[in-house]
């Protein structure tokens, strides 16, 4: 991918700051999502809490059902491909959605590689739980980060960690004097350069979103506060008693964070939120967040 | 006898802050020396010049316009005489005709296609000569662009590629379907603050600042 193209990439995730992006499994949902107003969709055959259940091997959703949400909608179009799996990603490529998102909700392909990124046109945005995995991914070509939260439990626990971890470590690295960088780059398998541009900005050079657990919309405005660019919401809007309610009072209450009045307007008489999973009570083999390192 | 001063305030251009690229466009405006600030409550209107209206996804900032009242409020400011700069999405939102969806402000007398280009992969970034902007070339980033097909008698054609409009303006608004906030270019922005009275306190030393780069925006957005 030459420089330009990835620099479009980084862009348009840049136009999706302040949005919400919704996962949807079929035509009617898109639209659902799209007309909530939704900066994107993520097509996908199951969501989060439905994978979790089901268990076995979790893959590319097939190419025909993304196919139509694509032509249902006229919002960017995602979809996930496995963490490592590059013939995924290339026929998502040639699919001509717009964002590939190397999941770890689907079961990795590769234990010891992510995809390399940097051979495709299509951006790509990839989880991290810590700054070492999201620059990891960046210096791979990710052209957006999200949290990797736990997704399909709607407990933002998970997000909360994964958010606070990267900033704690964004402050020490913004306060630390140049030569102790090395150190903590060794020490937190960062690369080096992207360290060093890190620790210049003060915050990671591309967008950095929410996801993973994120069920209400105070959820969303927490993940916010805490300074995230934007919000996904996997199993949390159609997995709840009013779908198209629901995520037209998250999409508000992430414009307006910063305004608990509107936050809380939002939040009133929305029905059932998805069911809950509390972290503790999932065995550890079953933890999303754990793939990819 | 009360002595009664002009008050001096300065011109301040606002930036829609609903969803999309907002800092973008402020770091702009600061980079000319141009007063910008954040609009998203009926009352950030009041003392406006100019709004621009940034690029982010338009079937959202539809939704929050019309769900917070701020369509109301945002005609009301232009006819009072703020004008205003829509950029990709923005474009749409002020356009009086959407093809294939309903009218959002309707204040532009033009058409206009959402997404004309197709995917991401068709996301492109050009160059041109705006004659009435700028001397030079200046560079263009198109990101999942929308086309404005036509224009009414009113509106004066900036720039016009292949078969669709890219810029345009009438008295009031102006139009790009590119991201000049997502160039170095500051031009546009010079433009259309003389467009709202204002005129830069940078000395005009040509179109392009040389110092910004693509994460020049997450200045406004530090973590720390």
């Amino acid at each position: 991918m030459d420089t330009k193209r990835h620099e479009l990439n980084i862009q348009l995730a840049q136009m999706l700051k302040g949005g919400v992006i919704m996962d949807v499994t079929n035509v009617e949902q898109a639209k659902i999502a799209e007309e909530a107003g939704a900066v994107a969709v993520m097509a996908l055959e199951r969501v989060p809490a439905d994978i979790r259940k089901d268990g076995g091997v979790a893959r590319m959703s097939d190419p025909a059902m993304i196919a139509e949400i694509k032509k249902a909608v006229s919002i960017p179009v995602m979809a996930k491909a496995r963490i490592g799996h590059f013939v995924e990603a290339q026929i998502l490529e040639a699919l001509k959605i717009d964002y590939i998102d190397e999941s770890e909700v689907l079961t990795p392909a590769d234990e010891e590689c992510h995809i390399d990124k940097t051979k495709f046109k299509i951006p790509f945005v990839c989880g991290a739980r810590n700054l070492g995995e999201a620059l990891r991914r960046i210096a791979e070509g990710a052209a957006m980060i999200r949290t990797k939260g736990e997704a399909g439990t709607g407990n933002v626990v998970e997000a909360v960690r994964h958010m606070r971890t990267m900033n704690r470590e964004i402050r020490q690295l913004a306060e630390m004097p140049k030569e102790e960088v090395t150190g903590f780059a060794k020490a937190n398998g960062l690369p080096y350069e992207l360290t060093l541009k890190v620790k210049e900005l003060g915050r990671l050079p591309v967008v950095n979103f929410a996801a993973g657990g994120i069920a209400t919309p105070a959820d969303a405005a927490m993940m916010m506060q805490l300074g995230c660019d934007g919000i996904f919401v996997g199993s949390g809007i159609f997995k709840s008693a009013d779908p198209a309610l629901r995520a037209k009072a998250i999409v508000k209450a992430t414009a307006y964070f910063n305004d608990p009045q509107k936050v809380l307007e939002a939040s009133m008489g929305l029905g059932e939120a998805m069911p809950g999973l509390e972290i503790g009570q999932i065995p550890p083999e079953q933890l999303l967040a754990g793939r990819g390192w | 006898m009360s002595l009664h001063l002009v008050k001096d305030t300065p011109a301040v251009i606002g930036v829609l802050d609903l969803q999309g690229g907002v800092y973008e466009h402020l770091d702009h405006l600061e980079r000319l020396g141009i007063t910008g600030r954040r609009v998203k409550e009926e009352n950030d209107f009041n003392d406006l010049a100019g709004l621009i209206i940034p690029g982010g996804e338009s079937t959202c900032l539809k939704r929050l316009l019309s769900i917070f009242g701020l369509q109301e409020v945002i005609v009301r400011h232009y006819q009072r005489g703020m004008k205003i700069w829509g950029t990709c999405a923005g474009a749409i939102l002020l356009a009086k005709k959407i093809v294939n969806e309903e009218t959002c402000l309707g204040l532009m007398d033009m058409e206009i296609e959402r997404n004309g280009f197709g995917s991401q992969l068709d996301s492109f970034a050009a160059e041109a000569v705006m004659p009435q902007v700028a001397a030079e070339s200046i560079p263009l980033t198109f990101i999942r662009a929308p086309k404005i097909l036509r224009v009414g008698p009113d509106v004066r054609i900036l720039l016009r590629m292949d078969d669709y409009i890219a810029a345009a303006e009438d008295d009031n608004i102006l139009v790009t379907v590119f991201h000049p906030e997502l160039t170095g270019c500051l031009a546009l922005h010079r433009y259309f603050a003389q467009k709202c009275g204002i005129k830069s306190a940078v000395s005009a030393s040509g179109s392009i600042d040389p110092r910004w780069q693509t994460h020049s925006w997450t200045r406004l957005a530090r973590i720390v």
